[in-house]
């Protein structure tokens, strides 16, 4: 078969089955609400709500004029989630991006030229999967400054060990498959079989991997930012838990402030999660059944 | 065979431990700024201890020189002066370790019990509404940043309830009678940063002894157990459950590493005086020394814990043993 | 007395596509000392009937109706509590593939002594020199019996498990496929070592393959088995020399023979029929060539052909027409 043909069966394949599959769709769903709330947010909601308030409407529980109650500077609750979003999502999915070149580009070229630079290759990816992330997130991004795309970096670089070890697996075996040998053997050159024939053929497991890095993404960024390593310009719903757990507002009992965030990360998460559970079970068959 | 590995195993975390230690040092001293600039711009260091640091690190040196005197002062245990704590970074760490060490291994033991029993009932029961819902479990704690779910637990448990203390380690200003006055006040504050701990590991911990244990009841040596007129608990106990303890204890160790990440969050918020609010205050402050030598101990004791758990693995497994 | 006696045995399996007629009214029986070999092509249900025996079916399998007399007293009837102490102790089970039938983080030998053990309420230390015993007997030393399973050979995991399937000297043994994964030498081996073994200590044993060639050796008696039922049964004799069904004349065939005339093995064409819609008549038709057309409207019944040799076909050889 050609590679094409068999890419293009593999993707109808794979959307046939996530429809039938409760755990994507429900992931996909919510997913997809979140990602409309952040492009449509200044739509939505008018973000003037988002200047300083009256001192009478600090910390105000939600009413009719604010759904959500107010936070510690009198903001409106639900335009700060708003907001938020387009921050959090904005930094999760560019870390994730980052993520991915690196694990991609170190996971193809140690599968594909293997012996040395292999085993250098993969001691350094084991490197990374052993030394504790948030410690390791914590330094570099007090190092370098808190900016936001200081925190897109620091997550991006510290998160691609485990794609970096699917991606080799899986090159290792397409490698073996008919048409990357054939090509092989018809004198191509490297660049060019990695980019053409490996990388199209990783994509599908890659993408699995990518919903999963995902979910990683946006977990670190709401801990670096409630750790206080976030960017203070820019308030992601990790800085609005931060701000919720800072002025006390969490124990003095406003309920309104520190769980709607905690929501929205959980429902974001648990998305990415489900769909990157589902994306595994419906590309690897061997967990089928499990 | 066995030997061999061991040796390779042994090379391969000491090559590591070498990584962490040049990582740190490349860490503080290549990217932006020097160590002494970026002490600068903290206001609590005097320029008597930025003196003692040039002194130390030799930073007007050249650089073969100042990697010598790292890893010199490094085996001298030499840390260097925490700025904020006016105290050399290896006694403010000293310290703190024994908190964390009570917490996170109460934690783990709370979590592994706790984990096992679920995944075996939800494997024993697979695909009733008590599998779905460890399912469910497993999934929203995975999704769920460790210093929020924190946060919940203190606001509904100390702020409502009134069950326990919102923070610390000990009452301030309490004395105490006897000594058990006092034990059970630790253990009362305890108790909220240890069940948050938990509940963090325990759906990892369920998901995979269901999954492990799932496919070990569909092993043959299971009916050859029932064919032996065995009843269910003893073929559970002696042939289920050491099959699926061995995947466990690789879990464990590989979870290590995210469990120092939730011990900063959770001593952040419960204010208790561990390694991870240490990291934590010591981040807060520009604490530079300090978040270095905090970050190399947790780094270094990840790495040897992992070593612990391979060898441990290869001597369960009578099969590795070859 | 006789040691087994199974009469109108019914096994059924509820699917999630229907119910599924694995053994659907099969009676057979067993002396002390005697060798059965049940054969047939895969999905025939000749696993599921020796399993039955023992009830070890899986969670979907159910005995549905029929008897099974071991000594007189009925085991389809007993409940899972008295039939525990049945297992091993009277009917164990030699199962296919011992790689994977062994627990591989548990000791031989502690495998072997657990179940003496649990069967013969004796010490630990009669139950250790127990299981050196019987690893001697199947030419495993006894020191062995402290290795892990994957420390064995193939044929020395074989052994092991006969040597556990007889540690409580059961009164049946069930041997599924003992031999199949096997190189033929160590096949040979074991199967003599079976032989000897059953005739020293008068057990029953059930044979359980899909090789025809190795029961002719091993056997006294043989049950043909397809679609769930016992189409030919008799003794080695009757099976080979007056053969009565079409289907076992087929399952001849299949195999080579080196006495007889040169020829090349023939398959047999046409595939098992599928047991979740069985057609009436005789299951068989379809692949038949004896076929008339009574055949796919009445099922045939068992008929005494011989002395101990019974034949369900309408056409059997030696029997004559239907009337």
């Amino acid at each position: 078969m050609h590679y094409k043909e068999f890419r293009y069966r593999k993707l109808k394949e794979f959307f046939r089955a996530v429809k039938n599959n409760k755990m994507a769709l429900f992931g996909s769903v919510t997913l997809m609400f979140f990602l409309l709330v952040a492009v449509f947010g200044p739509i939505l909601m008018p973000f003037s709500t988002l200047d300083f308030g009256n001192v009478e409407d600090i910390l105000l529980p939600p009413s009719g004029d604010h759904l959500l109650g107010t936070d510690d500077m009198g903001r409106d609750i639900l335009a700060n989630l708003i907001s938020g979003s387009r921050i959090s999502l904005l930094i999760g999915i560019m870390a994730t991006l980052i993520s991915m070149i690196i694990g991609c580009v170190i996971g193809i070229v140690s599968g594909y030229f293997g012996k040395r630079i292999d085993q250098l290759l993969m001691r350094f990816t084991d490197f990374f999967l052993v030394i504790p992330w948030l410690p390791l997130m914590m330094v570099l991004a007090a190092v370098l400054g808190t900016n936001i795309w200081n925190i897109i970096f620091v997550i991006g670089i510290t998160s691609w060990a485990g794609t970096a070890r699917i991606v080799r697996a899986q090159t290792l075996s397409v490698k073996e498959r008919q048409f990357v040998e054939r090509t092989i053997s018809l004198g191509a050159g490297s660049k060019h079989i990695m980019l053409h024939h490996i990388l199209p053929n990783v994509f599908p497991l890659v993408f699995a991997n990518t919903v999963l890095v995902a979910s990683i993404a946006i977990v670190s960024e709401t801990t670096l930012s409630f750790l206080g390593l976030g960017d203070p310009s820019q308030a992601s719903w990790g800085m609005m838990l931060h701000y919720a757990f800072e002025s006390g507002a969490a124990s003095a009992g406003a309920y309104w402030y520190y769980l709607p965030p905690g929501f929205c990360v959980v429902a974001v998460v648990l998305s990415f999660t489900l769909m990157g559970y589902a994306f595994d079970e419906i590309l690897n068959p061997k967990l089928k059944g499990r | 065979m066995k030997k061999r590995s061991l040796i390779q195993k042994s090379i391969y975390a000491v090559i590591t431990i070498f990584a962490v230690l040049v990582f740190n040092y490349l860490l503080f001293r290549v990217l932006p700024g020097d160590p002494l600039s970026m002490m600068m711009r903290n206001p609590k260091a005097t320029p008597e201890m930025i003196e003692g640091m040039r002194q130390l690190f030799g930073l007007d040196q050249p650089w073969y020189v100042q990697l010598y005197l790292y890893f010199k002062n490094l085996l001298a245990g030499d840390l260097g002066m925490s700025f904020y704590f006016k105290q050399p970074v290896s006694s403010v760490i000293g310290a703190r370790i024994m908190p964390t060490i009570i917490m996170v291994g109460l934690a783990e033991v709370v979590a592994i019990f706790a984990g096992i029993i679920i995944g075996l009932i939800a494997a024993w029961k697979r695909g009733t509404r008590i599998d779905v819902a460890t399912l469910g479990f497993s999934l929203v704690t995975y999704s769920m940043p460790t210093f929020w779910l924190g946060m919940v637990i203190v606001v509904v448990f100390s702020v409502n309830l009134h069950l326990f203390p919102t923070s610390g380690i000990l009452t301030p200003g309490m004395t105490y009678q006897t000594t058990g006055a006092m034990v059970a006040d630790y253990i009362r504050h305890l108790i909220l940063p240890t069940l948050t701990m938990s509940i963090v590991l325990i759906g990892e911990y369920a998901l995979t002894m269901r999954n492990t244990l799932t496919d070990v009841l569909s092993e043959d040596y299971i009916t050859t157990a029932k064919a032996k007129g065995f009843d269910n608990k003893y073929i559970l106990r002696k042939h289920a459950l050491p099959n699926a303890m061995l995947p466990m204890v690789t879990l464990i160790a590989i979870n290590l590493g995210l469990v120092v990440g939730g011990t900063v969050q959770v001593e952040t918020v419960f204010s208790w005086p561990g390694l991870g609010s240490l990291m934590y205050e010591a981040l807060r402050a520009r604490d530079y020394p300090l978040l270095q030598g905090v970050f190399l101990l947790v780094t270094v004791s990840v790495v040897v814990a992992n070593f612990i758990a391979d060898i441990t693995y290869s001597y369960i497994d009578p099969r590795v043993k070859e | 007395m006789k040691l087994l006696e199974v009469e109108n045995l019914n096994t059924y399996f509820n699917t999630s596509k229907g119910q599924l007629k694995a053994v659907n009214g099969v009676s057979f029986d067993l002396e002390y000392g005697e060798a059965l070999g049940m054969v047939g092509e895969s999905g025939c249900g000749k696993t599921t009937c020796a399993l039955s025996i023992a009830k070890l079916l899986p969670k979907e399998g159910e005995i549905t109706g029929g008897r099974i007399l071991l000594e007189g007293v009925d085991l389809a009837s007993m409940p899972e509590s008295e039939i525990r102490k049945k297992r091993w102790k009277d009917v164990s089970v030699i199962f296919q593939g011992a790689m994977n039938a062994l627990n591989p983080v548990m000791k031989v030998g502690d495998q072997i002594s657990e179940a003496i053990v649990l069967h013969e309420k004796g010490s630990k230390e009669a139950a250790k020199r127990r299981t050196g015993e019987i690893l001697e007997l199947v030419e495993i030393p006894a020191a062995r019996g402290s290795n892990y399973p994957h420390e064995f050979s193939g044929g020395m995991k074989q052994r092991a498990m006969i040597a556990m399937a007889l540690a409580c000297n059961p009164k049946i043994v069930i041997g599924d496929e003992p031999t199949t994964a096997l190189d033929v030498m160590v096949q040979a081996q074991i199967l003599n070592l079976l032989e000897k073994i059953r005739k020293e200590f008068k057990m029953g044993f059930i044979l359980i393959t899909h090789d025809l060639s190795i029961l002719g050796e091993t056997c006294d008696k043989i049950a043909v088995m397809y679609a769930g039922k016992i189409v030919e049964l008799g003794t080695v004799e009757d099976i080979f020399e007056r053969t009565a069904h079409p289907y076992t004349q087929r399952l001849i065939a299949c195999f080579p023979n080196i006495r007889g005339e040169k020829r090349i093995p023939e398959g047999i064409s046409g595939s098992p029929p599928n047991m979740l819609a069985l057609a009436p008549g005789c299951s068989f038709a379809p692949r038949c060539d004896r076929k008339q057309a009574c055949c796919e409207t009445l099922e045939p019944v068992g008929k005494q052909i011989g002395e101990k040799h019974f034949a369900a076909c309408h056409f059997a050889l030696g029997g004559g027409a239907i009337e």
